[in-house]
């Protein structure tokens, strides 16, 4: 069986980071991911990204990728495409499998950054070829290069509702409408501007009733809710459209934290069920961290970051960087991460944070 | 035809040609492309029909995650049409239920 000192599962930006951080400090490192692709979310992000220079502002998101592949090459990272991590058992051992075979490995340092899962909503005709996730949309369009259809309606406008509408626009679909069932846009203003300005309406205290077609989605039906989201009835409209987008938010994949024995915890605002963990990324199973949207849905600079945070912390536990060295690059790192967490949007994840560190030293200091 | 060809950011390359089986007919896809990327293209978006009821399915999650995209792919049942890449002669149909148009030696 071969072993490595870090095993990471997902090549997101969480993933790319820790084993880019590990590697570099001259860790041998296994990076698996499910897809043919490494990059997770990141090749289907076009837009420009905000922040400072530190968190690659005005560079697109696939270019990111471009630069972070890049970066693993030169760390002597092996990476292993379509390769699915299906099992993680008590002595260490990783079990994963591709198409043809499934082979175990082991890992002294085990880093999940397995993403997120797109959630869903409960309405008749939610099955119907047409209604998709806006996530599904995205990778359609800027992935793939093939319209998922030609007139869409989005449901939700956090900033992936609105940015995805915005891509689709770019892809020459149309876009009839965006829907939220809150009183106000959830998402950045920027970015509701954007779309704002290339005429979509955005629909507030709106949400869907039904999509209805024979064989495929044809019309979505939508209505008006009050401010305890009940429908208010007779305002009922139709709406032609082929694609109808969900985009209700994001939900950690946490399965494999789960099947290490990693304590669970609950945090609505950073996306509900996800590990228990500390300022460096450490769950309450020894030698396992967690990074990126499975600690917390947030962005994919604040998944690079916590990413690099937990391949420092891995590097250092495995004697490869001094303490001088691995406290001067985790200030760093945490300094950037703060930035990222700053603003009305920004603020309530940090809180968010806290309360899970704090819950999570209580924990291990045997409170609780 | 629902294939991006022009975009304001991203550079398309033209890819290569190739011709795959659907249902029995022949149907072009590009290099590269998904089964579903194809097939949508071709403005087919009824990938398979539930056991039960036979309603309809198509793409849903895109990446692999959800399995309503599931299709019989030379014979074989369950192949989740968004991830798969087409292949030249590939012989692609829509999956009834669980597969009971599967190929039995499968
Ligand atoms: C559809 C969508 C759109 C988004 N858009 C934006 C955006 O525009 N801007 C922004 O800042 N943030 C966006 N986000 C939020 C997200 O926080 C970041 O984009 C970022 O990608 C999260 O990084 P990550 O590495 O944690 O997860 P991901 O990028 O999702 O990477 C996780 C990877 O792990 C793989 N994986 C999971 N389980 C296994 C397993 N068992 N075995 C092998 N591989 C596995 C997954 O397939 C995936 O490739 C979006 C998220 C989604 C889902
Ligand atoms: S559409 Fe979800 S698995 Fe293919």
């Amino acid at each position: 069986m071969k072993t490595y000192d870090v095993i990471v599962v997902g090549a997101g930006p969480a993933g790319l980071g820790a084993a880019i951080e590990s590697g570099k400090a001259g860790a041998s490192v296994l990076l698996a991911d499910e897809n043919d692709q490494p990059g997770g979310q990141l090749f289907k992000q076009i837009h420009k990204f905000f922040g400072s220079h530190d968190h690659y502002a005005g560079t697109r998101g696939f270019q990111i990728g471009q630069q972070l592949l890049e970066e693993a090459a030169r760390a002597h990272v092996e990476i292993r495409l379509s390769t699915r991590v299906w099992g993680i058992f008590e002595d260490g051992t990783v079990s994963a499998c591709t198409e043809d075979e499934s082979f175990r490995c082991r890992g002294t340092w085990l880093i999940l950054a397995t993403g997120a899962t797109e959630n869903s909503l409960v309405f008749p005709g939610n099955t119907l070829p047409g209604v998709i996730t806006a996530g599904a949309a995205q990778t359609m369009v800027n992935l793939r290069h093939v319209r998922p259809g030609s007139r869409a309606v989005v449901v939700g406008s956090g900033n992936v509702g609105l940015i995805v509408s915005y891509q689709l626009l770019q892809a020459g679909m149309d876009v009839a409408a965006i829907l939220e069932a809150a009183p106000q846009v959830t998402g950045y203003a920027v970015h509701a501007g954007k779309v704002r300005r290339a005429g979509v309406p955005v629909l507030c205290s709106h949400t869907v009733l039904e999509a209805r077609g024979e064989r495929e989605l044809e019309e979505v039906v939508v209505a008006q809710v009050d401010g305890q989201f009940r429908l208010i009835p007779g305002t009922e409209e139709v709406i032609q459209a082929d694609t109808l987008c969900i985009s209700v938010g994001l939900t950690p994949r946490w399965e494999l934290a789960a099947l290490c024995g990693c304590k669970m915890d609950f945090c609505g605002p950073l996306g509900g069920r996800l590990p228990l963990h500390s300022e460096t990324l450490e769950t309450t199973c020894p030698h396992v961290l967690v990074a990126g949207d499975l600690s917390g849905i947030e962005e994919a600079s604040t998944a690079l970051d916590e990413g690099r945070l937990a391949g420092v912390h891995a590097a250092a536990a495995l004697g490869l960087l001094s303490t001088a060295e691995s406290a001067e690059r985790e200030r760093e790192i945490q300094s950037r991460i703060a930035a990222l967490r700053q603003g009305a949007f920004g603020r309530k994840r940090q809180t968010s944070k806290e309360q899970i560190w704090s819950r999570y030293h209580q924990h291990q200091g045997g409170g609780l | 035809m629902r294939r991006i060809t022009q975009h304001p950011i991203l550079d398309i390359p033209e890819r290569g040609r190739l011709t795959f089986f659907y249902n029995g007919q022949p149907m072009e896809a590009r290099e590269g492309d998904t089964i579903a990327a194809a097939l949508t293209d071709q403005g087919i978006r009824v990938f398979r029909e539930t056991h039960k009821r036979h309603e309809p399915r198509g793409l849903f999650c895109a990446v692999g995650q959800c399995t309503d995209c599931i299709m019989v792919v030379n014979g074989r049942p369950n192949v989740r049409a968004c991830v798969t890449r087409v292949e030249a002669g590939m012989r692609v149909e829509t999956q009834r239920g669980l597969g009971e148009n599967a190929d039995e030696n499968i």
